[in-house]
């Protein structure tokens, strides 16, 4: 299979313009590096095709090596349609960025960004004495009007203990 | 004329659907009555669909009369019908829950009546990629579903939406170019891009251009199904767009991704080279996307982080390219679709009844609504794995066809795995320890919806009202079906892992696929498969 040397230049100019555009922050740069790559991508399917040849209508007298593969011109055509229905969403978009924020930078993300700052030290889970948060605590108990430690009042919670208070979603009274 | 010969239906029903609802824009009750009776017909036919893969085998269905290899074809088998049953019931859930969300909200003339044309289409998008059986008409599948996903994304377009769109539209215009690419290189190398043929004809290419192929191939479905180095735009831009579109995004697309994946690894390239980077790349994501998880404190981020960690274990089992593997890894895809969709559906409504998905401002939520505790609970302890749940069930198989792989990597791989279950455990629960047993009083900037307690007594008998617009009864009922839904999966575990096993053995034989599409009396050479077989 022979190829056309000026096509693959052209591709591989348009993919180095386009990967070089869409590591840019600017919006509007990184849609025109995507429409590079959309075409640089036509141009290497259209490649595949090999040699042009004939158009694709049969003929009984035509060998059949004489005609041009049809299929990557079937295939491109869906390209071009779907790159084209990507691109003027991305305008869309772009123009959004630019009503919203004025300005036609990628934004950060920010709770990403207070995440990545948040100290490895956490208040709850690290501090030396731990902060209780259940709804039943445990450190002092108040049961009968006297304080307890929580061994004790742990101790005093085993079913059937009878000076269990129960609390308002039922048990005895 | 046999069932499977309605496979089409299955794409063109939704397909109509939008079209209808688009029509009906001025009419969102009508809308809402074509959208949802749609795509109940669609998974009734989806169902049929998977009892004839069941009963007959796989089945192909040419389109418009092209003959294969070189019209379209579309090929159900027991894996892809199976995808189908579980990404339509997934989201006709999901629907339902939209639905709920915007009668509850009132949102009847806001531009959001573009959401359900635009969402159709999207199921549309997923079952043509989950039913094609050629390459390029794999990418229609995909890009159908990203444009749909675009809009969705960015539905109402407030200052978040668009930031994360970005990210995602930009991500995913990559990845379909490096899809493409890869698709024209295909195409130079064998002249077809019918995927039964390309198993036969990609053979006979030699080694390098066959590696490179396979890699181009796997890294533009990495991006999708977000494994590893590539998953960093996933918990970026998942967790700002609503929740019910997070909800399905996190189950259905990823999936895709992973679906596609599978079928590279099994159909395309059976038995190469490539198994034991993919066992590396599995691990990473399963350890790096969980550490991810525990740092986090909005619960929308940590389920994103939680899905890109649990995708590991779906490629971990396909890696081993054994048929307890890729049993397991296709019964992990149908139980995680489920249980991750409805974590994301459940945290839709902690957000509206809490005020806030963030667990430093939530509190108290058993004590204010025990019904959304369990609905919380159930697919969080299943999502860890806790027995009998049938996370515990996909991740034993897992565990269990590493070790009979027994090959160091896998052993490192268990050992992962186990470690990564464990790290989702305390994941959840420290969600499950802040937002609904501390009290409310004790969050560290506690919104004030919780503080005021429960509505009932806080402001009289008009209250109640405000409770049922809180948690509408449609919102609650769908994820309530939803958790149902991966319970069911748990109880009926067994005949569904028979129906894994079955279609693992198919995929990895090739031969009902590839003769399905091209003929009964194609020759189908053996493949070498690594070990566990």
């Amino acid at each position: 299979m022979s190829v056309n040397l000026t096509l693959l230049i052209v591709m591989g100019a348009l993919y180095a313009c386009g990967i070089y555009l869409i590591l840019e922050r600017s919006l509007t740069r990184v849609l025109l590096g995507l429409m590079l790559l959309a075409n640089a991508t036509n141009l290497l399917i259209l490649s595949t095709g090999g040699y042009a040849g004939l158009a694709p209508f049969f003929t009984k007298d035509t060998p059949a090596g004489d005609y041009n593969d049809p299929l990557p011109q079937a295939l491109i055509l869906t390209s071009i349609v779907i790159s084209f229905a990507v691109t003027a969403f991305m305008l869309g978009i772009i123009y959004r960025t630019w009503v919203l924020a004025r300005q036609d930078d990628i934004q950060d993300d920010v709770e990403d960004l207070r995440v990545a700052e948040t100290p490895s030290f956490d208040a709850e889970d690290d501090a030396e004495i731990p902060a209780e948060t259940s709804e039943f605590p445990l450190a002092t108990v108040t049961a009968g009007g006297r304080e307890m430690p929580a061994e004790q009042a742990a101790a005093e919670e085993q079913p059937g203990s009878p000076t269990i208070e129960s609390g308002p979603e039922g048990g005895k009274k | 004329m046999n069932i499977a010969s309605l496979a089409p239906l299955a794409v063109v029903l939704p397909i109509l659907g939008a079209a209808l609802t688009f029509l009906l824009i001025r009419h969102s009750r009508a809308q809402r009555a074509v959208s949802i009776g749609l795509l109940s017909l669609t998974l009734a036919l989806e169902c049929l669909l998977l009892a004839s893969a069941w009963n007959s085998g796989t089945a192909a269905v040419t389109i418009g009369g092209w003959l294969p290899p070189w019209g379209i074809v579309m090929v159900v088998d027991q894996f892809s019908s199976l995808m189908l049953v579980v990404s339509s019931a997934v989201s006709l859930a999901v629907l339902v829950y939209a639905t709920g969300q915007g009668m509850a909200d009132g949102d009847e003339d806001a531009p959001v009546s573009i959401f359900h044309p635009t969402y159709l289409i999207l199921v549309a998008g997923v079952s043509n990629a989950f039913l094609s059986g050629d390459l390029f008409n794999l990418y229609v599948g995909f890009e159908i579903l990203l444009t749909a996903s675009y809009v969705l994304m960015t539905l109402g377009g407030t200052g978040p939406r668009i930031r994360a769109g970005v990210t995602y539209v930009v991500v995913s215009v990559v990845s379909s170019v490096l899809f493409l690419i890869a698709i024209a290189m295909v195409y130079g190398a064998t002249g077809t891009v019918n995927m039964a043929d390309l198993a036969l004809k990609l053979g006979d290419l030699d080694q390098g251009t066959r590696t490179l192929l396979h890699v181009m191939l796997l890294v533009a479905f990495g991006i999708k199904a977000a494994v590893f180095p590539l998953s960093f735009w996933l918990p970026d831009s998942y967790p700002t767009a609503p929740a019910p579109v997070t909800a399905v995004f996190a189950g259905l697309l990823t999936k895709v991704g992973v679906y596609a994946m599978v079928r590279t690894e099994t159909l395309l390239f059976p038995g190469d080279t490539l198994n034991t980077p993919l066992m590396v790349v599995a691990l990473l994501t399963m350890v790096v996307g969980i550490l991810g998880a525990l740092a986090q404190s909005d619960i929308k981020r940590l389920l994103s982080f939680t899905l890109v960690s649990h995708i590991g274990y779906m490629v971990f089992g396909l890696a081993m390219s054994s048929v307890a593997g890729l049993a397991a890894a296709v019964f992990y895809v149908a139980h995680h679709i489920t249980i991750q969709t409805s974590l994301f559906l459940v945290t839709g409504l902690i957000e509206r009844r809490g005020g806030s998905s963030s667990v430093d401002r939530l509190g108290g939520l058993a004590k204010l609504s025990p019904l959304l505790a369990m609905l919380f609970f159930i697919p969080g302890m299943n999502l860890a794995g806790i027995p009998p749940f049938s996370g515990f069930l996909g991740k034993v198989g897992l565990l269990q066809a590493g070790i009979e792989l027994g090959t160091p990597l896998a052993y490192a791989l268990v050992i992962g795995g186990v470690l990564t279950s464990l790290l989702t455990l305390l994941a959840i629960a420290r969600v499950w320890n802040r937002a609904f047993w501390r009290k409310p009083e004790d969050a560290e900037h506690p919104d004030p919806v919780l503080l005021a307690g429960p509505s009932g007594r806080a402001a009289g008998p008009g209250a109640k009202l405000n409770t049922v617009t809180l948690l509408p009864r449609t919102m609650v009922g769908s994820t309530l079906g939803l958790v149902v839904l991966g319970v069911a999966l748990t109880v009926f575990a067994g005949p569904l892992f028979g129906l894994s096993d079955q279609a693992a053995r198919d995929m990895l034989d090739r031969a009902p696929y590839i003769q399905s599409v091209l003929g009964s009396n194609t020759a189908v050479p053996a493949t070498v498969t690594g070990g566990g077989r």
